[in-house]
Order: structure tokens, then C-alpha cells, then sequence
């Protein structure tokens, strides 16, 4: 089966900023796949190429096959792209809005869904309100719909939730979820990690215009062994051989840095053999923020 | 199809809900002109005989109101999108480049076709011209606004800024419109002015408007639509090939 998104060898530059250099990346269907870095590192401008709002330097990107360039019809089909800034036609209602972006696509009577759309993203009581009247988050819930009204079968989300509230983002990510169990693609950039650990199957870490970073997310949170071990001693004294490790120490609580958890079984040891008594124990799980902040830390591997 | 005609039917809606500054506030200014032209100059002048200096006035406004609005409403409706961003609505979805130029030059051409017949209703109360060959004035009316329509898109692609767009009218539409035979009839001008009105583009458009009205003109209107209409198969053809290429539109 052909994948939902292929990039081989991508390639874009900008005067003499190299935005992407040598982006190979491919996208199961029916994953819902992230793609995160810190600004400026060319999420977005793979996503305009994705979208055919840039036209890449070198390589290819297919959207189910077809090439985003030269078989922009099909690509585009196939593609429905939110983006990450707040735009609108101050002209039409939300309805018109919805109605107008469905004849783009060739869509005549698109009336069923889009009532859907606008029931599942909470709009239905705005349907007949001008675009300008509403607040931000409304806005952005009509972009969400804009991208979904031909059914696209691969969704991109540009920071869909970047000064979104609460309400909304759980709105969102109902939608999106029930999108993607019924076999759509999702591909979302985010700021926020804890949504990418919570959604994302598989993640692609960018940085500087290459990938640093591709695996499942578990692996990538398995492959991270960094730990934080705080415990409670009585007496409060830390032994001296654990004094390297101590990160900080609140009263007789200690906070230990552990490079892997296999130094956990010894560091246990070495306050039994000084005969304090665990009071409390607690180990933190790995985040993917802690990963994100240490490859990002590291040089990227030319 | 269903994508050319969505993007021309909100094409058309965007300047229709705001019709009274795009249809009526442009019907207004132009009969100014006509009110004040006509009050100081109509009884110094006769440009053809038999036809009094309002009525010779008249189609010369009413396609320079045409070709101003067919320029504007392209350019605008472009340089807003881009301007607030918008304009990726309608780069996402599979429109054509032919698509994509078809409903913003169709657009165009309504929008100055309902100016220009707003503007010769309305000056009929002061002087009577039907056009005794109409399918001429139409024909001069369709090139003249799809010139103009054209040379407002590639406008609203190429200018980044409202002022931009701003000097392209200024510099360019307002002065070759106004120096092309709105006001006087060529053969007035000392011998240079003469010739070198025979390099505006606009002047074939005015000139062979006017014939369509009163069978009068100052070239023939035959040379008139062969250059006009050349002018306007070659602006559409760079049009087309600018969008198909995604000149400052697809990076």
C-alpha cells in the first residue's frame, strides 16, 4: 500500500537561509504522526511544501502517491492542511465560508457535513455569524473545519492549539482522534510535548532543517533513560558517596539525578549500607520534553 | 468547473456586499466629472460634428469608470488576501492556474461592466447617446476590462504592500487613462502628443468604445480591436503563465 506521506531528499532554501536540508521521511497510513522542533527549525516550511504553498529546491514529496507538484490535483485531494496562523475571509459567514471551500474542492452539496463539522467543533450556533464577529478560538475551530470539509484522508495540524483553551482543545482532540480511528492520517507540529506524548505514535524530532530524532514515541521515551530518584531519609543525612548525584535537598528529601535505571539497584544500596531508612521513594517517569531539551542540546551529526 | 465557478461566485459576492463603495461610490465620482467637464467646456468644444461635447464625453467615461473598477477589483480582492492571509483558501484546494485566472478576470469584467452601465444610465439625464453599433461597445467594453482585469492581477500578485499596489494604480492606470483620449479627441493635441498617444493601449480602448456610440472615430475601430484584442491574448497569457508558475504566490 502506498504510504500517506512521502519525502525523499527534500531540499528548500531561502535566500541564504537553508530552511530544510535533505528530508527523507515517510508516513504510514493511518498513523498519527508528530512532528516537533523548536522555531525556525523548518516544520512549517515542510508543511508548505507538503501543502504546495512553497515549491521544494530538491526532492520529492507524494501524498498518497501522487506527487504534490506535478499531480497537484490528486495531492491536494487528498490533503487537508490547518494552519498555524489565524486567517479569514472577513467577508462571509461561517457557513459561506464552509460552503465556498467545499466548491473549491468540487463539492456541490457538501450540506451534511458540514453540518457534522460544525456540530462536532461546537459551531452550529455561530454557523450564520460573519467570520469577523467571532473570538479567536472560534476562528480557529472554522480554520479546523476549512481543512476537513472534502474529507481530506492525510490531516496536517500546524500548532492547531497554539493560544487555545482548555475547552477547545479537548473539543479538538476528540474530533481528531475519532478522525484518526477511523483511518485518517493525522500529522500535527505542536509546541505543547505532553500533547504530542498523549496522541502521537511515532514522533520526528527537526532541528536546523534535519531530522536529529525518528522513532515510536515509547521507544523514544524508552530509549531516554535519564531518571530523577527523590527520597526520604531518617536520618536526613545523604550518604557522602551519593553527594555527586545530589541535585537538590529539601529537609531530608533529596533529589538524585540517575543517569540510567540500572544505577538505581546501587544507589539503593549505598543508603542501606549507611544505615538510613527510606522513609519515602518516588522515580519520574521520562517526558518527552526531557528528550526534546537533550537533543536539541546535542550538535546535530553532520 | 464547480471550483471556477465557487471562486468567481465568491469573487463576485465579495464586492457585491460592499457594493456601495465598489459599484456606486465609482458611478458617483465619474458623473462629477462629467457634471463639471461638461458645465465648463461644452459650449468651447465640438471634438466631432454633430455631437455635442457631453454626449462625446460620455462613453469616454464610462469606459475609463469601466477599466478603473475591472483594474481595482482584481488587484484589491488579491492584495487583501494576501495582505491578511487568506489567499491560502484558495492555494490549497486543486484550482487550476486557468481556474484561478478565468474567476478573478470574470470578476473583473462584471464589476466594470456594472459600473460602466450604472454611469451611462445615470448620464443619459444629461445627454442622449445610445450606441448606434452596440456589439462594438461591448466588444471594445469586454478587451478594454480584461486588459485591465489582467494587468489587476498580475498587480495584486506582484505588490507585497497596499501602497505598491497604490503606485501601480497611480502611476500607471490613472495617467495612461487619463491621457488617452477621455476628455479631447487626439487630433487636438500638438503633433508629438498625437503620436505618442498611439502607445497607449488606452487610447485604442476609448477610441473604439466611442465608435461603437457614435460610428466616430480617430483610428479605425477595425486596427482599434485588432490591437486590443492582441493586447489582451498576450496579458492572459502571461497571466496564466505567472499563476502556473506560482510568481510570489507558491515560493
Amino acid at each position: 500500500m502506498t504510504a500517506a506521506i512521502e519525502i525523499t531528499g527534500l531540499k528548500k532554501r531561502f535566500g541564504s537561509l537553508q530552511a530544510l536540508s535533505g528530508i527523507d521521511l515517510t508516513i504510514e497510513r493511518g498513523e498519527f504522526f508528530g512532528l516537533l522542533g523548536p522555531n525556525g527549525a523548518g516544520k512549517s516550511t515542510l508543511i508548505n511544501l507538503l501543502a504546495g504553498l512553497l515549491r521544494p529546491d530538491h526532492g520529492f514529496l507524494r501524498i498518497l502517491g501522487h506527487d504534490v507538484v506535478r499531480q497537484y490535483r490528486s495531492a491536494r485531494l487528498s490533503l487537508g492542511v490547518v494552519p498555524q496562523e489565524i486567517v479569514y475571509d472577513p467577508f462571509f459567514t461561517v457557513r459561506e465560508t464552509l460552503l465556498i471551500q467545499s466548491g473549491y474542492y468540487g463539492l456541490r452539496r457538501n450540506h451534511h457535513w458540514i453540518n457534522t463539522l460544525l456540530e462536532r467543533l461546537d459551531l452550529t450556533d455561530k454557523a450564520d455569524v460573519n467570520m469577523r464577529a467571532l473570538s479567536g478560538g472560534m476562528k480557529r475551530r472554522v480554520l479546523v473545519a476549512q481543512a476537513l470539509v472534502h474529507r481530506p484522508e492525510v490531516i496536517v495540524l500546524d500548532e492547531p492549539t497554539a493560544g487555545v483553551d482548555v475547552e477547545l482543545r479537548q473539543t479538538l482532540w476528540a474530533f481528531i482522534q475519532s478522525l484518526n480511528s477511523q483511518g485518517h492520517t493525522i500529522v500535527l507540529t505542536t509546541h505543547y510535548l505532553e500533547e504530542a506524548q498523549e496522541f502521537c505514535q511515532r514522533i520526528a524530532m527537526l532541528k536546523q532543517g534535519q531530522i536529529v530524532a525518528l522513532d515510536t514515541t515509547k521507544s523514544l521515551l524508552a530509549s531516554f533513560e535519564h531518571r530523577e530518584l527523590k527520597v526520604t531519609l531518617n536520618p536526613f543525612e545523604l550518604p557522602d558517596a551519593l553527594r555527586p548525584m545530589l541535585r537538590q535537598s529539601i529537609g531530608a528529601t533529596h533529589i538524585l539525578d540517575l543517569p540510567s535505571l540500572a544505577g538505581l539497584e546501587e544507589t539503593l544500596a549505598i543508603i542501606r549500607q549507611s544505615g538510613a531508612q527510606i522513609e519515602d521513594l518516588s522515580l519520574s517517569e521520562p517526558d518527552l520534553e526531557d528528550i526534546f531539551v537533550s537533543i536539541m542540546n546535542e550538535q546535530v551529526l553532520e | 468547473m464547480t471550483g471556477f465557478l465557487t471562486l468567481l461566485y465568491k469573487e463576485l459576492l465579495r464586492f457585491w456586499k460592499v457594493s456601495f463603495q465598489t459599484v456606486l461610490a465609482p458611478v458617483l465620482t465619474t458623473l462629477l466629472y462629467l457634471l463639471i467637464f461638461s458645465y465648463v467646456l461644452s459650449r468651447r468644444v465640438e471634438v466631432y460634428p454633430g455631437v455635442s461635447y457631453t454626449a462625446f464625453l460620455i462613453p469616454g467615461l464610462v469606459m475609463m469608470s469601466m477599466l478603473q473598477n475591472a483594474f481595482a477589483n482584481s488587484s484589491s480582492s488579491l492584495i487583501q488576501s494576501k495582505v491578511t492571509g487568506n489567499i491560502v483558501f484558495v492555494l490549497l484546494p486543486p484550482l487550476s492556474a486557468g481556474e484561478f485566472f478565468g474567476a478573478y478576470l470574470v470578476a473583473s469584467i462584471v464589476r466594470g461592466f456594472s459600473v460602466g452601465l450604472g454611469v451611462l444610465l445615470v448620464a443619459q439625464f444629461y445627454a442622449s447617446t445610445p450606441p448606434i453599433h452596440i456589439i462594438w461597445a461591448l466588444l471594445f467594453g469586454f478587451f478594454g476590462c480584461g486588459i485591465l482585469g489582467c494587468l489587476g492581477i498580475i498587480a495584486g500578485i506582484w505588490a507585497e504592500k497596499f501602497d505598491q499596489l497604490a503606485a501601480f494604480q497611480n502611476f500607471i492606470v490613472v495617467p495612461l487613462s487619463f491621457l488617452s483620449g477621455v476628455f479631447y479627441s487626439i487630433h487636438a493635441l500638438p503633433p508629438f502628443w498625437r503620436e505618442m498617444s498611439h502607445f497607449n493601449p488606452f487610447f485604442y480602448m476609448i477610441d473604439g468604445f466611442r465608435y461603437g456610440f457614435f460610428g466616430l472615430s480617430d483610428v479605425a475601430p477595425q486596427l482599434s480591436l485588432i490591437i486590443v484584442a492582441a493586447s489582451f491574448a498576450g496579458l492572459s497569457a502571461l497571466t496564466i503563465g505567472l499563476i502556473h508558475r506560482g510568481y510570489k504566490l507558491r515560493g
